[in-house]
């Protein structure tokens, strides 16, 4: 698995070139970096298909339909978040779908017990954490791959949740809850949106204004470096693995409001869908480099696709060929454009 | 005593526990008619792990099997049913050629655009999902629109085994032979083990890689028309999720998942394991319900137990990040 090799250096191109890591004479100006940056290419793509869009259907360009459209990626884009810092210390978690299964479950379990609103959330976020805590031990105090933990994690959480609901679901959410996907904050704005917003911000502030966030870079590029340098390696590992599952439980509790229910196959398939976001918003699969506006743009851009090919009655098993090739898509054409200007 | 020792011991001696305590409730799980009824049922998990067991070595993964699997086994289905008259020898030439060429789109992407193969199986998967949707319009391909030579051939029983079983033996021998007798076997461990070693003793690593999907790709169509032959129905979401055990049974099997480490026993028993759960809950009167989460627990199992025992000891003079507290 190339996320978790021994040899952080090693990649397949250094280990067919000898010729190594060429340095450049004179650094680009910042415009023309900016302009060149992997986020700005997004941001095309995404009033691209804004355009497209517009087009395509007059049900489109409707304040209301385009709010109803964020709930295609909000939830996911929460844990996106968190997953993006992740993927940059050079770990990954696929067990997140898995996680909100469980912490839906466990809110199931509290509103029967009889709790009201703010017990139940509190649930659903401390089993994010929880399961977060759980695969953090795992990676960081037993030195196990994240990839292979989390895959097992990721049957055993949900596996927990089909234990406890069988074929069943739970259903009779207080009024009260609702509002955590179903409320709007204020005109088209949703719960949603707001909190997405919000830890948008939170996000972008963390990684690239403060210790931590440089941190979480070093720790990405080279581990060994960093914990030389002073870097708690494994404790910064340990809070990104909690911050990810406690992302996941705030994608439950809004998920769940959302439904109003609760099965176990909730939320089935939203690992991949997280990580295309991660990796469609620039953030280096192999850890290191990345940043969170990149990860904002490609929420919207995976939010717009899947909408407007909804307006246009495409059947969601073909949206999913044409996130597939967007992932791929977006890594393999640059470096096909550099191959090719390589000659 | 190293043999004593060793994973594939310790992993049938776990198996052979297993079955003792399903015999002390259920005795006749263990009637050798049941036991190969077993192998055969597990048989497409077996054979889809040793194509996965040849990618991790090499340092890769493989999410796209099941993918691949249903989408190989949709196209057996449909040129059945365009053209009964087809002998099946045909067909399945045509699966395993399908499922190489899909597995080869996977090794191109990785070995010339150098994208990481997580990324690259992860898209694949969903674009060959999409795929069946597309050319099957949704439909469902039913028992009585295949032919009966077509769904017959893997449960023709030889020896008291169906022909599915003997699938899997005849694979983990060609398999095993090759890993551990031929250059190309060996050049799989040498990529995974130290990349930059097997550059300087003349391996391509690329080129290594691709074959390693090409293999699983291979494997995956095989396992693609067994399925859809033996459960004689073919629709989009068949074998949905499957890759989770395909790589679970890898793991349990003890392959490496850094790379270089790994044996066909292994993966053989790995796969075992799991599929005696799959087929032992049932009989023990617990829920189905429970193998997901118990599965879940054989891994994360599997996984601290192998990497306990692969710790090699000695002196750390230059301790790395992962070790360090």
């Amino acid at each position: 698995m190339t996320i978790t090799t021994t040899d952080p250096d090693y990649s397949p191109k250094t280990a067919t070139t000898t010729a190594g890591r060429r340095i450049p004479d004179r650094l680009t100006p910042p415009m023309v970096r900016a302009i060149k940056s992997w986020e700005s290419l997004l941001l095309l793509v995404a009033v691209g298909i804004f355009i497209l869009n517009s087009f395509a259907s007059p049900y489109f360009l409707d304040a209301w339909n385009l709010s109803d459209a964020t709930f295609n990626f909000t939830e996911k884009a929460m844990i996106a978040f968190a997953m993006a810092l992740l993927i940059i210390a050079g770990e990954i978690d696929l067990s997140v779908a898995a996680i909100i299964a469980l912490a839906s479950t466990a809110m199931g379990l509290m509103m029967q017990a009889g709790f009201d609103t703010p017990m139940i959330v509190a649930t659903g976020l401390m089993t994010g954490l929880i399961c977060g805590a759980f695969n953090g031990v795992l990676v960081t105090r037993l030195g196990l791959p994240s990839i292979v933990v989390t895959i097992g994690t990721m049957s055993l959480f949900r596996g927990i949740s089909y234990i406890v609901l069988g074929d069943g679901a739970f259903r009779g959410y207080p009024e009260s809850f609702s509002w955590f996907g179903q409320g709007y904050v204020f005109w088209v704005i949703s719960t949603e949106l707001a909190i997405f917003a919000i830890l948008a911000v939170i996000y972008g502030v963390v990684l690239h204004k403060t210790n931590f966030g440089r941190a979480v870079y070093a720790v990405g590029n080279n581990a060994t470096a960093a914990m030389f340098s002073g870097i708690r390696v494994a404790r910064v590992k340990m809070i990104l693995f909690l911050l990810t599952g406690l992302m996941s439980g705030l994608a439950a509790v809004c998920l769940t409001s959302r439904l109003g229910s609760t099965r176990p196959s909730i939320a089935t398939g939203f690992e991949l869908e997280v990580v295309t976001m991660v990796v469609l918003g620039g953030i280096n699969i192999l850890g290191g480099s990345g940043s969170i506006p990149g990860v904002v743009i490609a929420a919207f851009v995976m939010g717009l696709v899947t909408f407007g090919l909804g307006l246009l009655n495409v059947p969601g098993i073909v949206m999913s060929i044409v996130i597939g090739a967007l992932l791929i898509g977006v890594i393999a054409l640059p470096r096909l454009w550099q191959k090719f200007r390589r000659g | 005593m190293n043999v004593l020792k060793s994973r594939e011991t310790i992993l049938f001696a776990a198996i052979l526990a297993l079955l003792m305590l399903i015999a002390t409730r259920f005795p006749g799980f263990v009637a050798p008619t049941n036991l190969l009824n077993v192998w055969a049922d597990t048989s497409p998990l077996m054979i889809l792990a040793l194509g996965q067991m040849v990618v991790i070595l090499t340092r890769c993964i493989d999410l796209s099997v099941a993918a691949n699997l249903a989408l190989t086994g949709m196209v057996c289905a449909m040129i059945n049913v365009a053209m009964p008259g087809l002998p099946v020898i045909v067909i399945v030439g045509a699966a395993l050629i399908m499922g190489a060429a899909l597995g080869a789109v996977n090794g191109l992407l990785v070995w010339k655009l150098s994208i990481p193969p997580i990324v690259v199986t992860l898209g694949t998967m969903t674009i060959f999902r999409g795929i069946i949707f597309l050319i099957s319009d949704g439909q469902w391909i039913n028992a009585h629109e295949m032919s009966a030579s077509f769904t017959a051939l893997p449960r023709i029983q030889v020896l008291g085994l169906p022909l599915l079983g003997w699938t899997a033996v005849l694979v983990a021998l060609i398999m095993g032979i090759m890993m551990s007798r031929t250059a190309p076997g060996r050049a799989f461990f040498a990529v995974g083990g130290n990349p930059h070693a097997a550059v300087y003793t003349g391996i391509d690593v690329g080129r290594t890689q691709f074959w390693a999907f090409v293999i699983s790709g291979m494997l995956a169509g095989l396992a693609g028309y067994l399925w859809i032959a033996r459960y004689a129905v073919a629709y989009v979401d068949i074998a949905g999720g499957f890759e989770l055990d395909v790589v679970a049974a890898c793991v349990i099997g003890g392959i490496s998942i850094a790379g270089g480490v790994g044996t066909v026993v292994g993966t053989i028993l790995g796969a075992l394991f799991l599929g005696l759960i799959k087929n032992a809950l049932p009989v023990v009167d617990i829920s189905p319900f429970w193998q997901l989460a118990i599965s879940g627990a054989a891994i994360i199992m599997a996984v601290t137990f192998n990497s306990r025992t692969g710790r090699t000891k000695g002196r750390i003079i230059l301790k790395s990040a992962e070790i360090a507290q």
